[in-house]
């Protein structure tokens, strides 16, 4: 490469005819230019970032270094903006771009148009890719995810039938969830054809049809472990499967995407049992409160006729109570009319009586009996009161207190004195 | 599969039982029938939740037909989880 510069140099020398040519500084930076972009154009280069300053605009500004030398960076914000992990001093670093002059400053420097961190960066990118893919065709989508059934009596499991994923399923439910049997589809879940197997464990359980729901699974490990269940066959596999599927893929949160096409994702096997366990538990505790709504609905509706029993019964009765209201009303009035009565006869009886006496008092009889008498002027039987009224030869009739007599007027006394005794 | 199903009618046949019995529109008798057959179907299905029958399997793929293996899953009660 020297060397064809040197022929550069030497052309364009021997094409200005003179001996010594003075450049200014602009015409020599711009051959500069000429030559670097000319002859290195689009390079790779791996570095460590160092220096990493974004700034304002949106522009990366950083240098790449190994240990003997060190190159100044650009990467502007219309070519990071893609850029899905993050950027910091010490990462390694494959970047793609151009080598150009900026004049200004005197510096060469790379126009970085791609990045990627050293090492799976590739695997990585490649993945972002097919997820992007797979999310855009949607096979992520929340709409079409299965619901679980209400109670997988049969659980599909496709794991390695050695694992430790398949013990801890195992172990769970028979503690939590012994009515459900278990069918385990055994795959490799690691290694070249771990995906291919993985997803034909996916189809057989969908072509054996006798299970209810099929567990994807595999114990923690590295990225690179756990990198079967990103692979697009797999994907696939689980979106198409007609019988819903739980994935649960290591033990950290590392999103895989048989996790985001899976109808239910959970971060370990465990939790995946733990799924059916509370499923069962869960349907225990409502068939219970079933049990005790029925009875105590029941128990409502017996209290609620009965009750209309009752009262029906007292509508029943109620004629017959009220004719026994009357009669006792009836007999209340009679007893108390019944004492008025002889109390007023009472009174009655007592007034008679002394009315009686009066009258005995009064009678002309007990007064006789004192000794008076009574004369009644004959025949008419007039009381005489009056000695006027008698003239001498009249008949008279006198009552004494025991027996009468008949006698005749001898004289008519007129004065009062001469008639005294 | 047919447990399966039947298991997830009975449970929709035990709701619609507990509302209608909860709705109050029955007469006695037809209260008492639902009733019965509510009780029936919640034990039923509690039994089949309570059940301890299970079986652990392989399955495996043969000349295109599947089976069931007995798979032994002894050393799960004493594994531990790695």
């Amino acid at each position: 490469m020297p060397k064809q510069i040197n022929d550069l140099f030497n052309t364009q020398t021997s094409m200005r005819k003179q001996p010594r040519h003075i450049y200014t500084v602009s015409e020599l930076t711009q051959d500069i230019k000429l030559v670097l972009e000319n002859t290195l154009g689009e390079v790779w280069v791996e570095g460590e970032v160092s220096n990493f300053r974004p700034a304002a605009s949106g522009h990366f500004y950083f240098t790449l270094k190994d240990e003997a030398a060190v190159l100044t960076a650009v990467m502007f914000s219309r070519a990071n903006k893609g850029i899905k992990f993050k950027i910091e001093n010490g990462l390694k670093l494959i970047c793609f771009g151009s080598i150009t002059v900026y004049g200004p400053r005197g510096q060469y420097q790379i126009i970085v148009e791609k990045m990627e961190p050293e090492g799976i960066g590739a695997r990585q990118l490649a993945f972002e890719q097919l997820k992007n893919r797979l999310f855009k065709e949607g096979l992520f989508d929340p709409a079409a995810k299965k619901p679980l059934p209400l109670m997988p009596f049969r659980v599909g499991v496709v794991t390695s039938s050695s694992s430790a994923a398949i013990r801890d399923i195992l172990q769970i439910l028979k503690k939590g969830a012994s009515c459900a049997d278990v069918v385990i589809r055994p795959v490799r879940v690691q290694g070249e054809s771990a995906a291919q197997e993985i997803a034909l464990g996916v189809n057989e359980f969908n072509q054996f049809q006798q299970v209810d729901v099929i567990i994807v699974s595999r114990g923690g490990g590295s990225t690179e472990d756990l990198w079967s269940f990103n692979e697009e066959v797999v994907a696939r596999a689980i979106y198409n499967s007609g019988i819903p599927t739980i994935s649960a893929v290591g033990h950290q949160i590392n999103v895989t995407l048989s996790d985001l096409v899976a109808d239910v994702f959970v971060e370990t096997p465990s939790a995946a049992a733990k799924i059916i366990v509370d499923k069962k538990n869960a349907l225990l505790a409502d068939l219970d409160s079933h049990r005790q709504n029925l009875a105590s609905s029941f128990s409502e509706i017996i209290y609620y006729l009965h009750n209309q029993l009752i009262t029906l019964r007292h509508m029943l009765k109620s004629p017959l109570d009220r004719l026994i209201e009357k009669e006792q009303f009836i007999d209340e009035l009679a007893t108390v009319l019944h004492s008025n009565v002889r109390h007023y006869l009472n009174i009655t009886q007592e007034q008679t009586r002394a009315l009686i006496e009066k009258l005995e008092a009064l009678s002309p009889l007990a007064i006789l009996s004192r000794g008076y008498s009574l004369s009644l002027l004959m025949p008419e039987q007039a009381i005489i009161k009056d000695v006027a009224k008698l003239k001498t030869g009249d008949l008279v009739k006198t009552f004494l207190g025991k027996g009468a007599f008949l006698s005749a007027v001898q004289e008519v006394i007129k004065d009062e004195r001469k008639a005294e005794f | 599969m047919r447990e399966k199903q039947s298991f997830e009618e009975d449970i929709k046949r035990l709701q619609k039982i507990v509302e209608e019995l909860t709705g109050g529109k029955l007469t006695l008798g037809e209260s008492l029938k639902k009733y019965e057959e509510g009780i029936k179907l919640a034990q039923e299905c509690s039994a089949m939740l309570n059940a301890a029958r299970r079986k652990v399997e392989l399955l495996i793929k043969k000349d295109g037909k599947y089976s069931l293996e007995k798979f032994d899953d002894s050393e799960s009660q004493g594994a531990q989880g790695n």
